[in-house]
């Protein structure tokens, strides 16, 4: 039985089939009280306990997670980390996070398969390039890498896309990030798992918070099936549901669930070497381990939670692949799948303390919710021990629409579908 | 998803433009207090179950209408007058 993973563990577990690997975390009988309860066993859930534990000692904490670890949205992203950021509260917060999953797979001491290769957005007209240069000198500014890529250079990285004067967008360029990448998005999951469990969290799957005990604006602890667990604090981090569960707690957010899809194609010989964006369209990509091309696209425009996603997104996705690659036409879809995320009004999140007392939010995650994961459990973790918000999440406040400090960095909000 | 136009019929959804929540109530014209617009702006019910909301059939007869869905499973109520 070896806790700690390293190659002299598997050379042991190697010569000796008959010993099982421990289990990665325990499932411990839930206790009546907690010092922390985190409402959600997601990436940022997880994080949020385990930073909790690392970073605070706070060790009396459970994490409530309705169904099983890495069912959620840590498990349905298109795994793309990155800090090509550009407005006040946004960068900092992401360069955080890029750092975090710099030095994760150490940190948990498992294998997050981090593979910072690039990203690189297309830009199909000179005044993008333009606003890509602005961008790209603000994030140098910040200290986070940026690159201005003519034409020439990348058709040198990427010669595979379609530069002929028929390509219905010209590709004038791009902005990169080298630092950028992917990360294994369920290993995330088990790996925070399995270092807060190793602190003394309580992982307790299948379990379905059902409603929070509040009296005189304070909450004591939250109702589940398995009976009522008190605790002193309470975090909310169930983004997709932000608003039903918050809902419980008598809250109503500027939160709208809405559906995101993701594509693999069928496995084909290493091509793409880089996370590649584009300018026309919200359309993204990148090659997984296994060959598959990964697309992401804009949100299906309604809200709903079901993770069907309409037809017509489909094809839409399917014409700025081809369009960027006409030899991919003739290759097929082997999978689509669609996650529910929180669509806030300005497109970033909130970290930070809610009109009940003890009760603390995280959530409005939409695109960017893996790539926060570390930086949001970092952040919350704070947030909730000193009952006072990080200083990289002053600007996720949930008063910011009030107040007209609005973070909309790419106007991807919710507002698209009202333009 | 199949969206029954008042005018046109059932359409698939490509056709629609989605003009959000219907059951919100629009301060009145001159209100001074700005929490309530705020409140009309930004909050949002987005319950998990019955939704009232707009639509817009954009690409068709461009008529707005109000229609009744589920957004728990996307079952179409019928179009609500």
């Amino acid at each position: 039985m070896s806790k700690h993973y390293s190659a002299l563990a598997l050379a042991r577990h190697a010569l000796d089939p008959g010993m099982p690997w421990p289990k990665a975390w325990e499932s411990p009988e839930p206790k009546s009280s907690y010092d922390v309860v985190i409402v959600g066993g997601g990436g940022h859930g997880l994080a949020t306990a385990y930073y909790l534990a690392k970073n605070h000692g706070i060790t009396n904490v459970a994490v409530i997670e309705r169904s099983y670890i890495g069912s959620g949205n840590v498990g349905r992203n298109t795994t793309l980390i990155r800090s090509n950021y550009m407005i006040g509260g946004n960068t900092a917060f992401f360069e955080h996070s890029l750092k975090l999953w710099e030095g994760l797979s150490h940190d948990l001491n498992f294998n997050c398969m981090v593979s910072q290769r690039g990203q690189i957005v297309l830009a199909i007209s000179p005044v993008q390039m333009d606003v890509f240069a602005r961008r790209g000198n603000i994030m140098r500014l910040n200290g986070i890498d940026a690159e201005l890529l003519d034409a020439g250079e990348v058709r040198k990285l990427l010669p595979y896309l379609d530069y002929s004067k028929d390509a219905r967008w010209p590709i004038h360029g791009a902005i990169m990030q080298p630092r950028a990448g992917t990360v294994r998005h369920d290993a995330v999951a088990w790996g925070y798992a399995r270092a807060a469990s190793a602190l003394g969290v309580h992982i307790i799957e299948n379990c379905e918070v059902t409603g929070f005990v509040i009296n005189d604006g304070k909450v004591s602890g939250v109702e589940t099936p398995r009976g009522r667990i008190n605790a002193g604090k309470v975090g909310i981090a169930v983004a997709g549901h932000t608003s039903h569960v918050a809902s419980m707690a008598g809250l109503k957010l500027p939160v709208e669930s809405h559906i995101l899809q993701a594509f693999v194609t069928e496995p084909i010989k290493p091509i793409v070497d880089h996370v590649v964006s584009w300018g026309a369209e919200l359309f993204y990509l990148s090659q997984s381990d296994k060959g598959g091309l990964v697309f992401g696209g804009h949100i299906d425009g309604f809200n709903t939670y079901t993770q069907r996603g309409q037809f017509n997104r489909i094809q839409t996705v399917a014409e700025c692949a081809v369009s960027l690659m006409p030899f991919i036409s003739r290759l097929r879809l082997l999978r689509h799948w669609g996650g529910i995320q929180d669509m806030t009004p300005d497109g970033s999140p909130f970290i930070c303390r809610t009109p009940v007392k003890n009760l603390y939010l995280n959530g409005g995650w939409c695109y960017q919710g893996f790539k926060a994961t570390p930086a949001s459990g970092w952040t919350y973790a704070h947030t909730i021990a000193h009952d006072q918000e990080h200083e990289l999440v002053r600007d996720f406040a949930l008063d910011r629409f009030e107040k007209g400090r609005e973070l909309d960095e790419f106007g991807l909000g919710n507002w698209t579908y009202k333009q | 998803m199949m969206i029954p136009c008042p005018h046109c019929g059932d359409r698939d959804v490509s056709e629609f433009r989605y003009g959000g929540d219907a059951s919100k109530q629009r301060p009145a014209h001159g209100t001074g207090d700005l929490k309530a617009w705020h409140d009309y702006v930004f909050l949002f019910e987005n319950p998990k179950g019955p939704h009232t909301e707009y639509w817009q059939h954009v690409l068709g007869c461009r008529r707005w209408f109000k229609l009744a869905r589920n957004t728990a499973t996307n079952e179409i109520g019928g179009v609500v007058s």
